[in-house]
């Protein structure tokens, strides 16, 4: 008997503290600011890395996390300028360079994921701008010659008496005051930022008149643009290409032979994209050429069948099966899925003898830096990441090996050039870091109320963690936590006496990685459409059945009750109409979502109204969680009608939005977003919602029709010119 | 040489005539305000206005815009940034924002023919405008909100 996996989200982010040496050092200036600093020293006061306060009251917050859209460009600045009591309209916010002091307080390197950057930024953004603070204060105090507790502060200004002073004017004297080493917080009751409707986004206002830049934006003299044949699939060699044609289109400069293919660089997209389309590479794919999806999915059925290696076992499953009044056997399959992020990637290198900086959006900074480093030879402080916001990302600027990255920095160095390479949309299609397929199978067992006591499970796909730089934690004796994530421990599975669930893990040559939600944008299907099936199995209500199920996990009942509630769960629909449910704990939050929907007579789905209930702990920007629950839903419910990656010969058939198609705006439903009101520690959000999604459709169907879909998408499209 | 008006600029670029017109204004002009998405017409995020008309400057040969007048989100008319840009903002729609130009330059032809567009005529208007975050009920609200204020200004 053994229960070798038992990892939460929460307990993962735990395990990795301890095993990577826990905090860093919050308080360090890192080096390229300090220089900025000599310039300007006698009217900047830096009190640390986070924040910079100018002689003209301005206040700059250096963010260590990236912003994709996912709103912590203002709830991190939200924590500081709270803190400090900022003028709210003089906060000026950047990404921050690549440096040890930006590391995350969890995972030990400069990375944004896993939705962790608010809660794992929640003390430390606060520290800053408290100790900010505390300086001011006491320079003011110093200058007035009164006690800092006669002193207050308010929208930018230290106040005592009559007597005020803006925080600018204070910059000489705070920055000769030594920085303390802890400051105490404020007390909640006093917030006057965290917590509040009213704050609008800081990054709007330039997303919006298009002043905002993203790496694809970046323009540097004689820069050339790389467009690279790319090697479809892994292992595949080149056989054959017209390296002429290419060169002879007008402003193609130079071809080069690179890791990953075939790089053409030219003056321009244009005739970059025309040398690409020239050089008409042939691959010889080896082995991969007998990827088919057909041919996948029996293999992940075989497998399945064969069995694997046990994440729990104990007690007696099977006996307790065979015992049990009510018996379910059923099986989940879902694709490959790619992230299609809006801004292609890109990537701009200009590499010198002492240094090689880089311009992207990227989540991982200090593994770009890494491998920067690795290809060029230089050390790891030459290597300058300039992050630019992310045009989406959706994990595709997440990824294990750097691989975009990796690849610019080769054209760079092999060239000689300073290069921006641009990934065309059949270059994202195509070219892999895809959501793994996955097959879960299950046999359960239900006692006379419909409780499961009996739980036999083998799930199949490929590792996402396993040789990426979180294996050691997430990957427990050869079973990869993620692949079964929120799986084993949710509440009404981790007590079950007689239970055996197994992992199969293929490793095929197909590349798979981060995509939103990671485990969870599968494993929550399985479970929520199991969990109808069983309700239905016992002639209970869905709801009824999961506050029976949740009974001992009081937030997600929470949740639950709350989205019945709002969605007035039970009152009579129209005819054709149904509601699905689907509730769980994801990143530490949980979501309870009810989709509202009808089928035609052909077969298509319309999703009318999704409610949705969040208990995400503390809502630091409560409308910037009503924004990612929103856009969850649209990528959960684009992921449930349409998002499938198959394979032909070892080649990807999906090009661009023609045939992988992304939700549009008629068919986004109404949303309804209701946040608990909470205390608790801050959760995350920017993946919390989005696996809910397809099981409340799915379930919503069956509950229209009678159908119950287990594989998903729900609705293929035709494929097109593919 | 190819003579250009853009944004009531007269330019001459050295470019082939079967450059699309979004590489033209983001390379050769540095108007990066107008975004590169799919270079197949199917995602929106690169829509300008060309004599008026909402094109996807990606597939659109800068041949074509020979004689006539481009105008990208840098160049959009008061009349018609002014509601958009301000109704964008009071609902707060942008997430990752790459996209959101694109959307409000094909909202600024709707608002432009239709004072008091239904979520129908939204739906039609905007519907070759992808946002993979999924802003849409923002992008349907800010457009309701951004025909109330034009209505009100005129």
């Amino acid at each position: 008997m053994k229960q070798s996996g038992s990892i939460s989200r929460r307990q993962f982010i735990r395990s990795t503290a301890l095993t990577t040496g826990g905090l860093i050092i919050a308080f360090r200036v890192p080096a390229g600011i300090r220089k900025i600093t000599a310039l300007t020293e006698s009217n900047l006061f830096m009190p640390n890395a986070f924040l910079r306060i100018g002689a003209d009251d301005s206040v700059k917050i250096l963010l260590s996390h990236c912003e994709m859209g996912q709103g912590i460009w203002t709830s991190l600045s939200m924590l500081i300028a709270e803190e400090l009591d900022a003028d709210w309209h003089k906060l000026q916010v950047e990404h921050a360079p690549a440096d040890t002091a930006y590391y995350h307080t969890i995972y030990a390197t400069q990375r944004t994921g896993g939705s962790s950057s608010l809660y794992s930024e929640f003390e430390r953004y606060r520290k800053a701008g408290a100790t900010a603070r505390y300086l001011l204060v006491q320079a003011a105090a110093n200058r007035w010659k009164v006690n800092s507790n006669e002193c207050r502060t308010e929208n930018g200004y230290v106040i005592s008496g009559d007597k005020n002073v803006r925080y600018g004017e204070l910059v000489q004297e705070a920055s000769a005051l030594p920085v303390p080493a802890d400051v105490p917080l404020k007390d909640p009751a006093n917030w006057k930022i965290i917590g509040k409707q009213k704050i609008k986004k800081l990054d709007s206002p330039e997303k919006i008149n298009g002043k905002a830049v993203f790496g694809m934006d970046i323009q540097i003299a004689g820069m050339l643009t790389a467009i690279v044949s790319r090697v479809p699939v892994s292992g595949a060699s080149i056989t054959k290409y017209d390296e002429a044609a290419a060169m002879a289109v007008p402003g193609v400069r130079q071809l080069v032979k690179i890791p990953t293919g075939i790089a053409v660089l030219a003056d321009d997209f244009w005739a970059a994209k025309k040398g690409r389309d020239a050089l008409k590479v042939q691959w010889d794919l080896g082995e991969a050429s007998h990827i088919n999806s057909d041919s996948l999915l029996t293999e992940l059925r075989a497998r399945a069948d064969k069995g694997g290696i046990a994440a729990t076992d104990v007690g007696n499953p099977e006996e307790m099966f065979a015992k049990s009044k009510y018996k379910l056997e059923t099986e989940y399959y879902q694709p490959f899925l790619a992230q299609a992020p809006m801004e292609p990637l890109n990537c701009t290198v200009q590499l010198s003898a002492d240094k090689c900086e880089i311009w992207t959006g990227t989540q991982t900074q200090t593994d770009d830096q890494r491998a920067a480093s690795q290809i060029t030879g230089l050390p790891i402080n030459k290597v300058f990441i300039h992050t630019c916001f992310l045009g989406g990302s959706f994990g595709r600027r997440n990824i294990t090996r750097s691989d975009f990255v990796r690849e610019a920095v080769e054209i760079a160095k092999a060239t000689g050039k300073v290069v921006k390479t641009v990934w065309t949309r059949e270059d994202d299609i195509q070219g892999g870091m895809y959501r793994p397929a996955f097959l879960h199978r299950f046999k359960v067992g239900l006692d006379a109320n419909g409780m499961p006591v009996s739980w036999n499970q083998i799930s199949v796909g490929q590792s996402v963690m396993t040789g990426g730089p979180f294996e050691k934690v997430a990957v427990i004796n050869g079973v990869d936590m993620f692949s079964i994530e929120g799986m084993h421990t949710a509440p009404f599975v981790k007590n079950i006496k007689d239970q055996k669930i197994e992992l199969n893990t293929p490793t095929w040559p197909v590349l798979i990685d981060n995509w939103r939600a990671v485990g969870l944008s599968h494993t929550i299907f399985a479970m929520e459409s199991l969990i109808n099936e069983m309700a239905h199995a016992v002639k209970k209500d869905p709801v009824d059945y999961r506050r029976m199920l949740y009974k001992d996990a009081p937030r997600l009942l929470g949740v639950l009750n709350l989205a019945a509630e709002k969605s007035n769960w039970g009152t009579p629909l129209p005819k054709g109409r149904g509601k699905g449910i689907a509730a769980y704990e994801a990143v530490a939050s949980y979501v309870a979502l009810v989709a509202e929907v009808s089928v035609s007579k052909d077969g298509s789905v319309k999703v009318h109204k999704v409610t949705c209930a969040v208990d995400c702990g503390l809502a630091v920007h409560p409308d910037g969680v009503v924004a990612q629950m929103e856009g969850s839903i649209g990528y959960g419910l684009s992921t449930a009608l349409y998002s499938e990656i198959t394979f032909k010969n070892g080649y990807v058939q999906q090009k661009n939005f023609y045939n992988y198609p992304i939700l549009r705006i008629h068919e986004m439903p109404e949303v309804n977003t209701f946040i608990v009101p909470s205390n608790e520690k801050p959760g995350g959000i920017g993946e919390a919602s989005v696996g809910q999604m397809m099981p409340a459709v799915t379930n919503a169907i069956f509950a229209a029709t009678g159908k119950r879909i287990r594989n998903l998408p729900i609705k293929k499209v035709n494929t097109g010119t593919a | 040489m190819i003579q250009l008006k853009v944004n009531g600029k007269q330019y001459e670029v050295d470019v082939p005539p079967d450059m699309p017109i979004l590489w033209v204004i983001r390379e050769k002009l540095g108007l990066t305000g107008t975004k590169f998405g799919c270079g197949a017409a199917q995602c929106g995020a690169c829509t300008v206005h060309l004599d008026g008309q909402g094109i996807r400057s990606c597939i659109s040969p800068v041949s074509r815009a020979i004689g006539k007048e481009i105008v990208t989100i840098e160049g959009l008319q008061a009349s018609l940034s002014k509601p958009l840009m301000d109704a964008w903002l009071e609902i707060d729609v942008p997430q990752c924002g790459y996209c959101q130009t694109g959307q409000i330059m094909a909202a600024a032809i709707l608002l432009r023919e239709n004072n008091h567009p239904s979520d129908e005529d939204i739906d039609n208007a905007m519907s070759g405008n992808i946002c993979r975050c999924g802003t849409y009920q923002r992008i349907r609200k800010a457009i309701h909100l951004a025909a109330d204020i034009k209505r009100s200004a005129t």
